[in-house]
């Protein structure tokens, strides 16, 4: 080997010493500021947890026991489900870089099918329940295999399947609402996310259960298992990830397979909500799912964000809903403080991604 | 002696285009090769062609004579081939241990692993820390910091580490020494001959000459899309090669590739 051929002047020879042991140290030029930047980069959803504390507090404060009593606060969860559910799934479609438009759609259409296949059928309920499940899982594994192997844009692929759903799904259920008291005497399967757990005066539907135990499980894929990372590595840099060892495609359609399937879980918990199938309900679900990641801090760039911050993120809007309601205030004023608060997250979020530190 | 990888053919045409026009290629087990060439001359397709990250259009690969047909990168991974691209292929706001080990995580033992899928974020840490000092090749504060919070140079520290530690066939490094400094460049050439000791083949692509006739055993010099000859840099000088590769003099006729 021709070890100094290329090495004439003998600049580098100094150099080649095993250099000392690896270095930690804490950087003490971050200031206040900067370690805020910095704690937050590393904790995204602390930002909204702040929000979330500070909303409770400011309205307990204005309202007292009216708003903080175990009811209200429980009311809020109860009121938050069915968002808090969608917005799960769409977390983890924008932590991919995407957007799911369908979500909503995904949701009805699947209500739809266990009512459907339920009373018009004649199937017994498990089926028809795990038939909306299956439902909900195929749109999403077709939205997946559209933006992964055919190369769509999300946002094309989940606004044209959003359509179709819709249509289909007023078309299949002729528009028709299965009542309440009919589910209740023959299927209370279909309602039964409606069942109540009552803890001194807080109440807790086994929705609210549901959302919160799936918040904890997804919490934990995305950070503890390889799926997770892998989710986290495709909305980074795509291409990266598929150069280091990823599979992109695959990771891409199992993402937007398990949005459907969740959508369909909140199909579900609809009916337990409103006690009744409606082909008409659900509308603004993908706004307000949108909303919830936004607030709750997760970048619509995709590959940061926790889906803790959802759930924050879709709390801050109940608190909010039910805070201003209880005051009286125009319900215009809820929209516009969720307005700012979109805007400012997004603001947070630009601010925070600046981080070099 | 039989090359370890063997590339024959080779065709890749990016619409008008063509970044492989017939290109051959021979590793040969054990050796350090360069691949030096002007820019755009068609190096980091050829090693993309034969490590899976693009297929090609037309041409054969071979590894240890064997015919294989590389769909991704983790086909050619998991044949024990690794690659540090020009790009590094790390994921910014993930942390190094993550990167290291990504499309290979390490599962906790027993119950947790098994059926909860639950990563063994320690045993990663610090096998990518062991790694990483093994390399010295920089000052990183924390195995946990993202990767966007390092220097250009750090981050091909990471990746050149993450090469080393997981290729067990042929390791393939697209200019690793690109951003790095005087100090680090040594050390990424050192880690170089340690693989090499350790008999595993290395293509090494650069435009550095003193770093490449330092390390090298064979220069495949690329022009225009294909191989254009390959030399001994015992006997020609850096001047030669940089002529050869700018087309301003012809290759000596017994070291024209066929
Ligand atoms: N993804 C791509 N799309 C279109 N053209 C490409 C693509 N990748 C490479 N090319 C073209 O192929 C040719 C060869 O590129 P390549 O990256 O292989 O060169 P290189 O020898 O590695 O150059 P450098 O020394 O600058 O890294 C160039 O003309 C380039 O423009
Ligand atoms: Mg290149």
């Amino acid at each position: 080997m021709s070890e100094t051929a290329g090495n004439s002047q003998g600049y580098e020879t100094d150099v080649s010493k095993p250099p000392e042991a690896v270095a930690e140290f804490d950087d003490p030029h971050r200031g206040v500021i900067g370690t805020v930047q910095h704690m937050l980069h590393v904790n995204p959803s602390l930002v909204p947890l702040i929000v979330l504390i500070a909303s409770i507090a400011i309205f307990g404060l204005l309202l007292g026991t009216k708003f903080f009593s175990p009811f209200a606060l429980t009311l809020i969860l109860q009121q938050v489900q069915i968002v808090g559910i969608v917005a799960a799934a769409q977390s983890l479609v924008i932590l991919t870089a995407g957007i799911d438009l369908s979500v909503g759609a995904i949701m009805v259409m699947s209500s739809v099918v266990m009512g459907q296949f339920t009373f018009r059928y004649g199937i017994p309920v498990e089926v028809s329940v795990a038939c909306g499940l299956l439902c909900g899982t195929l749109i999403g594994f077709l939205n997946g295999w559209l933006v992964a192997r055919v190369k769509l844009p999300p946002f094309i692929v989940t606004l044209g399947m959003w359509q179709i759903v819709l249509a289909t799904n007023f078309l299949y259920s002729a528009n028709e609402t299965i009542r309440s008291q009919d589910i209740e005497a023959n299927a209370p399967l279909l309602q039964v996310f409606g069942n109540t757990i009552q803890l001194g005066g807080a109440r807790l539907t086994f929705g609210v259960v549901f959302m919160l135990a799936l918040v904890f499980v997804l919490a934990y894929a995305l950070k503890h298992t390889a799926w997770g990372r892998h989710v986290y590595a495709v909305g980074d840099d795509p291409e990266a990830a598929e150069l280091s060892g990823v599979n992109v495609k695959r990771t891409l359609i199992s993402v937007y397979a398990l949005a459907g399937l969740i959508c369909a879980f909140a199909g579900w918990a609809l009916i337990g909500r409103i006690g009744s199938v409606s082909p008409t309900s659900g509308q603004l679900a993908n706004i307000e799912s949108i909303t919830a990641v936004v607030i709750g801090g997760i970048s619509l760039f995709g590959g940061r964000g926790s889906i803790m911050g959802t759930l924050f993120g879709a709390l801050i809007v109940g608190v909010f809903t039910l805070g201003l309601r209880l005051m009286g205030a125009d319900a215009q004023w809820t929209y516009l403080l969720i307005g700012v608060l979109i805007i400012a997250a997004v603001g947070v979020d630009q601010w925070i991604r600046k981080v070099s530190v | 002696m039989e090359p370890i990888l063997k590339a024959r053919n080779l065709v890749k045409r990016y619409g008008k285009v063509t970044a492989l026009d017939h290109c051959d290629f021979d590793l040969m087990p054990g050796e350090i090769l360069a691949v030096i060439g002007d820019n755009g001359a068609g190096k980091s397709s050829l090693i993309k062609a034969v490590s899976g990250a693009v297929i090609p259009d037309e041409g054969e690969v071979f590894l240890e004579g064997r015919k294989v047909h590389f769909t991704s990168p983790i086909d050619a991974r998991h044949e024990g081939i690794e690659t540090v691209y020009q790009t590094l292929a790390m994921s910014p706001a993930l942390s190094i241990a993550d990167n290291m080990f990504m499309g290979r995580e390490i599962r906790k033992p027993g119950f947790r692993g098994k059926w909860l899928r639950q990563l063994d974020r320690a045993e990663m840490e610090r096998i990518a820390r062991d790694k990483l000092s093994e390399l010295g090749l920089m000052t990183i504060q924390n195995i946990n910091q993202a990767v966007e919070t390092l220097s250009g140079g750090q981050r091909q520290g990471v990746a050149v580490a993450r090469a080393a530690a997981f290729g067990s066939k042929v390791i393939i490094l697209d200019e690793p020494t690109a951003a790095l400094g005087v100090k680090e460049s040594r050390r990424v050439l050192e880690l170089i001959l340690d693989v090499k000791s350790r008999g595993i083949p290395i293509i090494l692509i650069s435009h550095n000459m003193p770093h490449v006739f330092e390390v090298a055993d064979r220069i495949h010099v690329h022009r225009l899309g294909k191989r254009l000859c390959v030399i001994d840099p015992k006997d020609y000088t850096m001047s030669d090669a940089v002529a050869f590769m700018t087309g301003a003099k012809e290759p000596p006729a017994q070291d024209v590739a066929a």
